[in-house]
């Protein structure tokens, strides 16, 4: 599947077959050659075909093979017409990233830092094999997976501002418990308050260099102060809701007339369709809740290491895998539509009413973590990102080599090792983890958010660089 | 011996191959398969017995239902997988069912974890009976 070429950072695969728009990427010649070397492409044409798509499938920067949905992906539905497909959001509800300031220099930060890491390591366990350290009641989980955040301040964990600074304030209204499986509400039940496994992690990181200097001001960033980063999502609880609802979804409408089983769907209007649209929503809040939970723990942490955790303010959160039902200008008109953001993260404009009121000027922080040894972004979205992606941008660096390659060729030992010499120390769970997860196993995250900003989808506000990475 | 297993590239998720001498036996490798993902298979202790079941519309369904339920066990139980037998596959007047003994054990310190398993897709699934009763499944996990 030949694309052609647009502009720099822009290309397109034309409407052919059954595709009902055509497929637009947000790449450079060099990011192109990775995405070209797997099913990228061919799945977002696979997603074009969907009922109801509004103007294209995208393809973020950073994209790669998926399942039924490209990673990377981010597609629009008709309201009225269109589908829902879990295949679009993925396994991983709401996997996102929250990034917390702090007022520590990076000095401060590196005399204690093996401390440091030892005690995240233990605050916020990975969860996998045992579960987590917070028991709850079925009860309690249901009331967490309607409320979000809100429960988990309410039960003692971080600040008011914390929910302010994060997507849907931490919270989708449209919920419904009674939605999510018996099976889902178990797998859920032990895990609250892990980290989980695989590409998720707690980073503490440098400020490296500053790109906007009134941003940066209001949003607490300066050049030489620590930050930190949490990413994971819904574990368990996630994923089996969504392989609940792509059973359900292929025993009411079938797969016969997609191109890819995975891309199973349901009418977004359909009962089915709504309910699970509310389950996701539970998924969401079930993430939220969690992250809201770490945040506490990491502050915990440095308190209990570095003696303080005033200052460390939360600048934003963000989901990653998400539907959501927004308002967007297509053919001139205002039209609500389902927005599938699979690995990738929405970027409202300054203005945007949906935002919270301290981003309103500014537009939304966008956060896009790199890999272990290079580094992170924190952008902000444009107005311009509304147009051109439906408000949607990259979310991290993408990965460019299997697992299975990069256990072939790398080993977590030497991996850790080689960190170190750059001045990052890691504290992993499993070494074959760490292996996987080796810098040369992702695209060059420079190149993906050279794109971003050319593509006009994002402005940049800094780079973060780790000095310091608890893997689960 | 014949290989039980092996594993293809994929650019972010774990693919891999079952086969056996029957369905049955390629289902229970794809179960091992997924297992070796988290664990060392070979390492864990046969100490307890779970009765397996599960259904499908067709036998890819079946392999996904089948997969997912290990997921669930280790998940709420902290059950390891270390093999299955007595597996069984019959045709229901609407698609699947299989019933199987899982011998495995509960989490421990002792099991050193090598990875987690979030969710078995149908994305490049196969199921596969050839001629001379040889059988492979393919599976691409999300990890």
């Amino acid at each position: 599947m030949e694309p052609k070429k647009i502009s720099d950072h822009e290309w397109e695969i034309p409407k052919q077959g059954n595709m009902k728009v055509p497929a637009r990427i947000f790449a450079t010649e060099k990011l192109m050659e990775k995405i070209k070397q797997d099913r990228t492409l061919q799945q977002a044409a696979n997603v074009a075909h969907l009922k109801g798509i509004q103007k294209y499938s995208y393809v973020m920067p950073d994209a790669h093979e998926g399942y039924g949905f490209p990673i990377g992906g981010v597609a629009a539905f008709d309201i009225d017409e269109g589908v829902i497909s879990p295949g679009g959001i993925g396994y991983d509800i709401n996997c996102g990233v929250r990034l917390v300031r702090t007022d520590f220099s990076v000095e401060q930060v590196l005399q204690k830092r093996t401390r440091l890491l030892e005690e995240l390591f233990t605050e916020v366990p990975s969860g996998v094999g045992k579960g987590g350290i917070t028991k709850l009641t079925k009860e309690e989980l249901i009331e967490l997976l309607e409320k979000g955040s809100q429960w988990s301040l309410e039960h003692g964990y971080g600040t008011k501002e914390d929910l302010e600074a994060t997507e849907e304030n931490g919270r989708m209204e449209q919920a419904d418990a009674s939605v999510v499986s018996e099976k889902a509400l178990a797998r859920g039940k032990p895990q609250l308050g892990t980290l989980g496994a695989g590409n998720h992690f707690l980073e503490i990181q440098k400020v490296d260099e500053i790109y906007d200097d009134e941003a940066a001001y209001l949003l607490g960033i300066e050049k030489g102060k620590v930050t930190v980063m949490i990413h994971c999502g819904s574990r368990g609880l996630g994923h089996q809701i969504a392989t609940d609802y792509i059973d359900s979804m292929e025993k009411k409408y079938g797969f016969s007339d997609i191109p890819d089983r995975e891309l199973v769907n349901a009418p977004i209007n359909s009962d089915l369709g709504k309910k699970y649209f509310s389950a996701m929503c539970a998924g969401v809040n079930y993430a939220f809740a969690n992250r809201q939970m770490i945040v506490h723990w990491v502050r915990d942490s440095f308190k209990k290491v570095l003696g303080t955790d005033e200052g460390m303010k939360q600048i934003y959160d963000v989901c990653h895998n998400v539907a959501k039902i927004e308002t967007h200008k297509i053919g001139g008109e205002k039209k609500k539509v389902c927005v599938h953001r699979k690995g990738a993260t929405r970027a409202f404009g300054p203005g945007n009413e949906e935002l919270a009121e301290k981003y309103r000027k500014l537009g939304q922080p966008v956060i896009i973590p790199g890999t272990m040894g290079t580094a992170s972004y924190l952008l902000l979205g444009t107005k311009s990102a509304e147009e051109t992606s439906f408000a949607s941008s990259a979310h991290g660096a993408g990965r460019a080599m299997s697992r299975a390659a990069s256990i072939k060729q790398f080993r977590g030992e030497a991996v850790a090792r080689e960190l170190m010499s750059k001045g990052i120390e890691v504290k992993a769970a499993s070494w074959k983890g760490l292996a996987e997860e080796a810098v040369p196993s992702y695209k060059d995250i420079d190149e993906v958010i050279k794109t971003t900003l050319n593509a006009g989808i994002c402005k940049a506000v800094a780079k973060l660089r780790p000095i310091g990475v608890v893997k689960g | 011996m014949n290989k039980q297993y092996e594993f293809f590239d994929h650019t972010a998720d774990a693919k891999f191959r079952a086969y056996g001498k029957n369905l049955q036996e390629a289902f229970a490798n794809a179960a091992i398969a997924m297992t070796s993902l988290m664990f060392d298979t070979e390492k864990i202790e046969p100490r307890i017995n779970k009765a397996i079941e599960s259904e499908g519309t067709d036998l890819k369904a079946l392999l996904v239902n089948f997969l997912s339920e290990f997921l669930y066990l280790h998940d709420t139980e902290g059950f390891i997988l270390r093999k299955l037998t007595s597996i069984t596959i019959n045709k229901q007047r609407e698609g699947y069912r299989l019933a199987a003994i899982a011998k495995g054990d509960t989490y421990s310190e002792k099991y050193e974890i090598l990875g987690d398993v979030k969710a078995v897709t149908y994305n490049e699934i196969e199921v596969r009976e050839e001629e001379k009763g040889n059988c492979w499944v393919q599976i691409v996990v999300d990890i």
